[in-house]
């Protein structure tokens, strides 16, 4: 049935609606359900049935958005905890989109029983990202830094891990992983400094606004959801009291487990270091990698990655090199009304990827 | 690696077995090192070529990539050539025959296979029901997600691609995490067995709205659905199908831009007085000898001309929590 109404009429003088702010307020303390406020706003509004259908639709929802809005709690994944940050918080991720996110965990074939090498300056949300896919048994995730304190990687904690994975995820200065032998080729500053290792630099929360779910809910109750019902994304942000002791991820990796990298090489690097120089960091971390081994490097900016990739074909320390941009676009998918967003991210960045080669003859 | 070697891979138009010989007596290859092709039929004489170690899904964690390792006999290998041309060789001592995985449907690709996992919420243990199998190259990255404690159900109608993708499994060592049915998931829906288990399912068909029904009965509360379709009418339709029983239903596009970067100078423009436009007359000619301008002033970088516009819509939902 074709639409006959149209908004010719319609004049945005803002009074159309009869029902002021102090009505409804008068109403809601007199605790008048949020349904019951609504239609008390369309059968006020002098303009609701001249709009066309499509339109009272999107009136509708607007106003139940606003006076009966419905939450529903859900577990924390990568992705919830990614979209949340980008949306509210994008600068403290380096503006790392979900689907960034994704495409790191794929090029640098992030998968259990894998040895994974990173660099987190982005808050800890990749660390989680590549703990939730290592999962529990073995391998590690292993944070490395230059320098002796540890970048901070508080939204681990978003991620509400169980103690099997806590136990995955490690920290190991870039010093305590160089190689021996070709001890002396390293950066003076970040190898070979005396500096001291400073026992418990152990990264703390100092800001608890994205801090924590509602874990007063174990695990596995967790999957009975509230009997509320949905209308708007799973939320993060509120800080709640944990109850009982939280395992501590990050913890200082073991002697035995840097010996076993030193001798067989990490499975796989990946660097999110949306300020710094890509180049200087890969030169120093490649080493590291096992041959054959996927990398991939996050940067905000394009030109450090296209330097980047020059230098390692020059030096040929690796193959495969690609420089990707991800391109993400929603659609609202409604009959008749199927379009994309109107809002659109332009921006997530840009990843270098390859495979570590032998460059020795 | 598997990944992106597997999409390379299935790039290729070559699908008959090739002979690729290295000398003539049993040779150990270093797990990344440069090798010389000495005589190849097929590939390009004397090129050069790199072998890279394709890490196996064990699910004991026993095989690893390690510095020393050697490529040995019976081991699957890239050969990498360049960007763009690699292929899977299973290493045998007799014949040294090659062996490709062949392009037997449409597949997806890096950029929805990674985002797709990621939204799904899928990580080691889930449970994943998928139709239809193709040529499996998403089905090889899901196993690889859920190991080592998960599974993959994956279903197709045509016998013959059923059974090529379960060849294809146990090559790349994932068979003990996927499991290959023939059936008609349209028609029939998924097995009863698996009735309120999925963590999530994947569906690519030419009519996904028919298998909704049915997903939504796999499917754990709050299990992630995914629909991927090249057309949008068919997302529309899907769309509407899910809307009984599903919440959060979103649909997306992802796409992935390449850069190439080239050495050089940007040449500034002369004029007849041999005056530059560009920048003032005393630095008109740099030497490039400096070492500290290596560092970003002479390289180029640009997108690639060549870009995929289009593979599909991906359409994720969740299934509905009963109050």
């Amino acid at each position: 049935m074709d639409e006959c109404r149209d908004n010719r009429a319609l004049v945005d003088n803002n009074e159309a609606q009869t029902l002021t702010s102090e009505d409804i307020d008068e109403m809601r303390r007199q605790g008048v359900k949020g349904d019951e406020i609504i239609e008390a706003l369309i059968s006020n509004s002098a303009t609701y049935e001249k709009k066309t259908a499509f339109s009272q639709e999107k009136y509708r929802i607007k106003k139940q958005k606003k006076y009966a809005p419905r939450v529903l709690l859900r577990r924390p994944s990568a992705r919830s905890i990614c979209e949340a940050y980008f949306k509210k918080y994008p600068h403290r991720i380096g503006f790392l989109r979900v689907d960034a996110l994704s495409l790191l965990l794929s090029l640098a074939n992030v998968t259990a029983n894998s040895d994974i090498l990173l660099v987190d300056m982005v808050g800890g949300l990749l660390t989680g990202a590549v703990a939730e896919r290592l999962g529990a048994g073995t391998g590690y995730v292993c944070n490395t830094y230059l320098g002796s304190s540890p970048y901070p990687v508080d939204m681990v904690r978003t991620f509400n891990f169980d103690n099997e994975i806590c136990k995955r995820i490690v920290r190991a200065p870039l010093r305590d992983l160089c190689l021996d032998q070709t001890g002396t080729s390293e950066k003076p500053d970040a190898c070979n400094a005396e500096l001291n290792v400073g026992t418990s630099e152990k990264p703390d929360a100092s800001n608890a606004e994205l801090n924590g779910q509602t874990s007063s809910i174990s695990m596995e109750e967790m999957s009975l959801p509230s009997n509320h019902e949905a209308a708007d994304s799973e939320t993060t942000v509120s800080p709640q009291s944990k109850m009982g002791k939280t395992p501590k991820a990050g913890e200082k990796a073991s002697e035995e487990a840097i010996k076993s990298w030193k001798e067989n090489g990490f499975s796989s690097l990946i660097i999110a270091a949306p300020d710094a120089d890509a180049w200087s960091l890969a030169k120093d971390l490649l080493p590291l990698l096992s041959y054959s081994a996927p990398f991939a490097i996050y940067h905000q900016y394009l030109q450090p990655l296209a330097t980047c990739m020059h230098n390692l074909q020059q030096g040929k320390m690796a193959i495969g090199l690609q420089i990707s941009e991800p391109w993400l676009r929603e659609y609202q998918v409604l009959p008749s009304r199927t379009h994309p967003l109107m809002q659109m991210s332009a921006f997530g960045g840009y990843i270098l990827s390859g495979t570590k080669i032998c460059s020795c003859s | 690696m598997v990944l992106q070697a597997l999409v390379s891979v299935t790039l290729m138009p070559f699908e008959e077995e090739i002979n690729f010989t290295i000398g003539y007596s049993p040779v150990m290859f270093k797990s990344g090192q440069e090798s010389r092709a000495l005589e190849t039929y097929g590939l390009v004489n004397s090129c050069m070529v790199w072998l890279l170690r394709l890490s196996y899904c064990s699910s004991d964690g026993t095989k690893k990539l390690s510095f020393g390792g050697s490529i040995k006999d019976g081991d699957l290998v890239i050969v990498y050539e360049k960007r763009d041309v690699m292929k899977a060789v299973k290493l045998q001592l007799l014949n040294y025959g090659l062996w490709f995985l062949s392009h037997r449907t449409q597949i997806l690709y890096i950029a929805d296979i990674s985002f797709l996992i990621t939204y799904l919420e899928i990580v080691p243990g889930s449970l994943v029901l998928e139709s239809g199998t193709g040529s499996g190259s998403l089905t090889t990255s899901l196993a690889r997600a859920v190991a080592p404690t998960g599974h993959v159900y994956t279903f197709d109608f045509h016998q013959q691609r059923a059974a090529s993708a379960r060849e294809d499994f146990q090559s790349t060592g994932v068979d003990s995490l996927v499991t290959v049915g023939v059936r008609d998931i349209q028609g029939e829906g998924f097995p009863d067995e698996y009735s309120g288990l999925a963590d999530s399912v994947f569906l690519d068909l030419p009519q996904p709205w028919l298998a909704i029904p049915s997903a939504g009965k796999m499917l754990k509360q709050d299990g992630t659905l995914c629909s991927f379709s090249p057309c949008i009418e068919q997302v529309q339709r899907t769309c509407e199908s899910l809307k009984s029983n599903f919440r959060d239903i979103r649909t997306f596009e992802v796409l992935l831009r390449t850069f190439e970067a080239h050495e050089g100078k940007i040449d500034s423009c002369q004029g007849e007085e041999g005056l530059s436009v560009r920048s003032p007359p005393c630095k008109r000619r740099h030497r490039s000898s400096e070492g500290s301008t290596m560092q970003d002033s002479s390289i180029k970088v640009r997108p690639c001309a060549d870009a995929r516009g289009h593979t599909g819509y991906l359409t994720f939902s969740r299934l509905q929590c009963l109050s």
